[in-house]
Formats: C-alpha cells, sequence, structure tokens
C-alpha cells in the first residue's frame, strides 16, 4: 500500500477545469449585490429571497462538478506542476 | 413547576422513548465484526451510503443549538442574523474538493481523526497534541449547547422548575443518551438521524407556510419586523437592528459566514461523518444535496421575524432568573399551533439536540483516545483497548457537558462556543492547508497556532456587549477601530473606525502570515522537517481499490 506506483494509480495535484464552478457560490458573501429591500416577492424584501434563491445557484454549481467530475474522478495525465514538486514531499 | 402542557408533553415523551428504542438496536444495523474497534463503534464500520451520511451529516451540522438560536439571533439583531445562510451556502463548494482527500487518506491510512492525519503528515505529536485538544475545547460547550436547545424546549412545556430540580429531565435525558452511544457507536445517531430529519422537515414546512398566512403574509411580517427592530433599546438608546444589513456590519456579515463555513468541517464532529462515509462519490453527491438543510435554515432563520410579529416575549429561566431569547421559537410553535403538533416540533428540537451531541462526543472521544491516551498514556493500546477508552470518553465527555450546564450559566457555554468558532478555525493550516502541501514547516504551524489562538482570545475578550452590560466576550462582532497590533491601531481614524469583521477571520490572517514566516525561517536553517508517512496517492483512494487498507483490521 505505502509503495509507490506511479504511472498506475493517481497523485500529486490533480486538477479539472470543471471544479472553477465552485467559485461562483462565493458571490454571496458580496452584500452590496442584494442588501437591497426592493422589490420584494411575495412579500419578502430582496435581500431575503435572493439569498435563499442563492442557495440552488450553489448546488447547481456542486451538482455540475459532480456530474463532470464522477466518471474519472481524477485527470489521466500526471500534472506537471503538482504539489508534491513544490515541497520538500518527493525529496525527504 | 407552572401549567404543565399535558398534549405536548406526551407526544414529546412518546417520540422520545421510540428514539432511544432505535438508539438501542442500532448496535446490531449493519454489524461488522465486532464493536470493539475505532473503525465500527467510531465510524459506524466506514460504509455508510448517500442516504444514511445525508442524514447523519444532516443531524450533525444543522444543530437543535442552530434552529432555536438562528431565529433567535433574527429576533434580536435582525438582518446579521441571517449569515447562516451565505455560511452554509458557500461551505459546500469550499469543502467539496479538501474533504475529498480527507477521506482518501484517512481511509488508506486507517486515521479516525483530524490529528491523526497531522500526526501521520508531519510525524509531529506535539503539533497533534495541540489539535486534538482545540477539537475537544471547542466541541465541548458544543454539546453543551445542545443541552440549551433541550432545556428552552423543555421549559416551555412547563417543565420550568427552579435549582438542581429544574435541571433534572434534562440529566434523564441525557444520561439516556449517553447509554445508547456508549452501546451503539456512531450507528446511533445515524439511525436516529431519519426520525429527526424528517420530523424538522414536517415541522418547518408547516411553519413556513401556515404562520405567515395566519399572521398577515410575508410583507406584513417584515413592515411590523422593522417597525420594532427600529425602535430605540432602553439599555443602549440605539435600534436593535434592522431588517437590512448597514455600512458598519457588512464586512461582519461576509467574514463570520466565511469564517464559519471555513471553521465547520475542522470541527471534529463533522469529520467524522464524512469519513464514515463508504466512498469519494457519496461524499460528492452529499456536498451537492445537504444545501436542501441550508434552504430550511433560511426559511428557519425567518421565523424570528414571524415571531416578532406575533408579539412572542422571550421565557425567563426559573434557574438563571434570566429572559432566555432561545425560547422564542418554541414559544411561537406553543402559542400558534395546535398542541399535538407543537408537541411534535418540540419533539423535533429535542430530538435534533440529541444526534449532534451523540456525533459530538464520539469525535471528542476518538480525539482522546487517538491523540492523548494512545500517543501518550499507553502507546501500545490494542483496537479493543482503544474501543473501550472510547466509549468511557464518551460518558465523561458528556457529562461534562451536563455538568457545565448546571453548575454553570448557560450564558458560560453560549461564551464558550463562540470562542471555539474562533479556536477551531486556527487548526485550519495544519489541518486543511496541509492537506495540499507540506510547504508549512511544523514548527511555522506551531508558532502560527499559538498566535492565532492568543490573539483571537485577547479580541474576543475585549468586546463588549452594551446590550446586556457585559464587559468581555461579549459577541463575534469587533469594531475594526479597536483592532490592536500591540498597541498599535492600524484603521483607527481611517474612517472604517465603525466596520465591524470576526475576530476569528482575523486571527486566522495572523496564524498564516507567522507559519509562514516562521517556516521560511526553519527551512532557512534547516530544522528537521520531520517525516511525512502519507503516499501522494493516498489523496485518491476511492472504495473500489484493490489493495485500499481493510477495515477494522486488529
Amino acid at each position: 500500500m505505502s509503495t509507490a506506483k506511479p504511472g498506475r494509480r493517481v497523485r500529486g495535484f490533480q486538477f479539472s477545469a470543471w471544479n472553477l464552478l465552485l467559485i461562483i457560490p462565493l458571490l454571496i458573501l458580496v452584500t452590496p449585490l442584494f442588501n437591497f429591500d426592493e422589490p420584494r416577492l411575495i412579500g419578502m424584501p430582496f435581500f431575503y429571497w435572493f439569498q435563499l434563491v442563492f442557495v440552488f445557484a450553489g448546488v447547481l454549481c456542486t451538482g455540475i462538478v459532480y456530474w463532470a467530475t464522477r466518471k474519472k474522478p481524477t485527470s489521466e495525465t500526471r500534472d506537471e506542476l503538482g504539489v508534491d514538486d513544490l515541497d520538500e514531499g518527493e525529496t525527504r | 413547576m407552572n401549567h404543565i402542557q399535558w398534549v405536548e408533553l406526551v407526544i414529546f415523551i412518546v417520540l422520545f422513548v421510540a428514539v432511544t428504542v432505535l438508539g438501542f438496536v442500532a448496535s446490531r444495523w449493519k454489524a461488522g465484526g465486532s464493536l470493539d474497534h475505532l473503525d465500527e463503534w467510531g465510524l459506524g464500520g466506514r460504509k455508510f451510503g448517500s442516504w444514511i451520511t445525508w442524514f447523519l451529516l444532516g443531524g450533525d451540522l444543522y444543530t437543535a443549538y442552530t434552529f432555536v438560536a438562528v431565529p433567535a439571533l433574527v429576533f434580536s439583531a435582525g438582518a446579521l442574523g441571517m449569515y447562516a445562510l451565505p455560511y452554509t451556502v458557500v461551505v459546500y463548494p469550499i469543502v467539496l474538493l479538501p474533504a475529498l482527500r480527507m477521506w482518501s487518506v484517512s481511509r488508506s491510512r486507517g486515521y479516525v481523526t483530524p490529528a491523526d492525519f497531522v500526526r501521520g503528515r508531519f510525524s509531529s505529536p506535539t503539533l497533534a497534541l495541540l489539535i486534538a485538544i482545540t477539537g475537544i475545547v471547542a466541541t465541548m460547550p458544543y454539546i453543551a449547547l445542545q443541552l440549551v436547545g433541550l432545556e428552552a424546549v423543555l421549559r416551555t412545556m412547563g417543565i420550568n422548575g427552579s435549582g438542581i430540580v429544574g435541571h433534572l429531565p434534562l440529566l434523564v435525558a441525557f444520561l439516556i443518551l449517553a447509554l445508547y452511544t456508549y452501546q451503539s457507536g456512531l450507528r446511533a445517531p445515524a439511525l436516529i438521524a431519519f426520525v429527526k430529519d424528517i420530523l424538522i422537515y414536517i415541522v418547518i414546512i408547516v411553519a413556513i407556510i401556515y404562520l405567515p398566512s395566519k399572521l398577515g403574509g410575508w410583507g406584513h411580517i417584515f413592515d411590523s419586523a422593522k417597525e420594532t427592530l427600529a425602535k430605540p433599546s432602553p439599555t443602549t438608546g440605539k435600534p436593535a437592528g434592522s431588517i437590512l444589513l448597514n455600512s458598519s456590519n457588512q464586512l461582519q456579515y461576509a467574514t463570520l459566514a466565511l469564517g464559519s463555513a471555513l471553521a465547520l468541517f475542522l470541527y471534529p464532529h463533522s469529520l467524522t461523518s464524512v469519513l464514515a462515509s463508504r466512498g469519494r462519490n457519496v461524499i460528492k453527491r452529499n456536498m451537492v444535496a445537504l444545501p436542501a438543510y441550508s434552504f430550511v435554515l433560511g426559511l428557519l432563520a425567518l421565523l424570528g421575524y414571524v415571531a416578532i410579529s406575533a408579539g412572542v416575549k422571550p421565557l425567563t429561566n426559573n434557574a438563571t432568573g434570566k429572559p432566555d431569547g432561545n425560547t422564542i421559537v418554541p414559544l411561537l410553535f406553543d402559542s400558534q399551533f395546535a398542541n399535538w403538533f407543537a408537541g411534535i416540533a418540540f419533539a423535533a428540537i429535542g430530538i435534533g439536540a440529541l444526534v449532534p451531541a451523540a456525533i459530538m462526543s464520539i469525535a471528542a472521544a476518538n480525539l482522546w483516545t487517538r491523540n492523548i491516551y494512545k500517543e501518550y498514556l499507553r502507546k501500545n493500546a490494542t483496537p479493543q483497548q482503544e474501543a473501550k477508552q472510547a466509549k468511557l470518553a464518551s460518558l465523561v465527555v458528556k457529562l461534562g457537558a451536563v455538568l457545565v450546564i448546571i453548575l454553570i450559566d448557560p450564558q458560560f457555554s453560549i461564551d464558550l462556543q463562540l470562542i471555539g468558532g474562533v479556536l477551531i478555525l486556527q487548526t485550519l493550516p495544519a489541518v486543511a492547508i496541509a492537506l495540499y502541501t507540506r510547504w508549512f514547516h511544523k514548527a511555522g504551524l506551531i508558532a502560527g497556532w499559538i498566535v492565532g489562538m492568543g490573539w483571537g482570545l485577547i479580541m474576543l475578550y475585549g468586546i463588549p456587549n452594551p446590550a446586556n452590560g457585559k464587559l468581555h466576550f461579549g459577541g463575534s462582532a469587533l469594531a475594526m477601530g479597536n483592532l490592536s497590533i500591540f498597541g498599535w491601531h492600524p484603521f483607527a481614524g481611517t474612517g472604517l473606525d465603525a466596520v465591524q469583521i470576526y475576530p476569528g477571520f482575523v486571527a486566522l490572517v495572523a496564524n498564516i502570515v507567522v507559519a509562514a514566516v516562521v517556516s521560511v525561517i526553519a527551512r532557512a536553517l534547516k530544522w528537521n522537517p520531520g517525516v511525512d508517512q502519507t503516499a501522494p496517492e493516498d489523496y485518491h483512494a476511492d472504495e473500489h481499490d484493490k489493495d485500499l487498507r481493510p477495515i477494522g483490521a486488529h
């Protein structure tokens, strides 16, 4: 288990461009975007219904990342600049 | 004991007894070889599928206290209380990828706690000890807080005795919980979580549809809340809050949400539920599906405004003699629902306290056993001895939590929980960043931890709360004008004086800066970086890998 088998098992830092979608939900931290009373939805100020609706934006983003990376949990080509090359993990 | 609500109480007791039976039966549910191994007792055999994990994590993260305290905060402060919603929206995208790596490396190496991982990654028992102690200290008041939620419900039902007798029902409830957790381990809360979450969903959906229509619609509720919150408070002379954020608390809102999100999965009990799952896809599916709870929590927070509109006044706790803001949701249910449905709602909150309390005590017991008992007290402990030790530790942890509530003002545990969030956040570089890189030197991580802890505590100590007259630990909002670095106030007089920020976040930044500086020095002086016992491919291990470590191996 502990012996490395390069080429057979994935190792190091794996990156998929789909993962960038995970940044989108962080927009909910930018309060000036939605800190308003109007327009109201069924009597709820924008501040409240926007954030409730944004829950679904978060679900959509993580959902797409799940579907897109489900089949191949990690990329096939070995990453050239893995995190383990940046520290002393390989040369210890 | 003044007018006990019998219908509510009977329904509550019936559901509580049903759940107790489930708790004891759980030991046979999907049982592995024996419960004499931490993989089995402490992690339920590491084989929970998507549904079980969803209920378990939901029951674990969205606690009774959350369901009681978030609306209470909205009730008293307005928009700021909604921070729980962005908090639980951003947590899953942030945590998704690191949680997968943590699961894989723990599965490969048999780690049970975050401190186990730190021990393996840096070969530093000292750093692992610091992480374990932080975890235990942050978790204990969290368990005590679950009692606060349970007690709020009991007192609303009329069991509002004074003195030690007033705490007796709480003691009984927790004794039962302690016994079945001892017997069944993580399987007990996993099974009970199904009941808890289904009850919670029913109650909240009904509350959110029925109450606004009864009280004149959302528009009326928000308008009356706006009016009430704008009235100057008699103690401070300033408005209590508003239904929108203002210029001084927007940064506080964002940093509190982000800081809480970063802290959530550093809590040992969250990791316990993650590590108990079967594979990486189970975790991924859960990060997609868990926001269902966030949505419910957001709706629930709005009940704070519904309570304002319905004219709810917090109940006075006869044991402390102070009004207890946490009783507003139970009181709202009590005054607006039929008795039988209020009984179900109270059972939902009460059982909602048991699930996280059980998981938290298991997580704290695992930390004690793996990173203190086995590391320092009995180095050659067998897996059976580890399991035995953890079972006993879970009893001690729960007893400690009950004593904290009974002997000390409950306010103390609320303060401690506030502090706990700031403390657990300081383990982020050693636990979460270390999943990606060993760039930080163990000496740097220890130095960063010390600075983050120290400064975090100093900042919290210095925050007063004019509303209740407290001089220290008055809240989690630090005015930037008061931010002091050894007496230097970098933001004083810059126009940012009144802008508030979450001190945990400030402490974390200091922690990372110090850790980086000391790491550079340690590297330049060629200090021993320690051996990394994990291999790069450990971080990608998955359930169907052929050479995966067997579960519960002795």
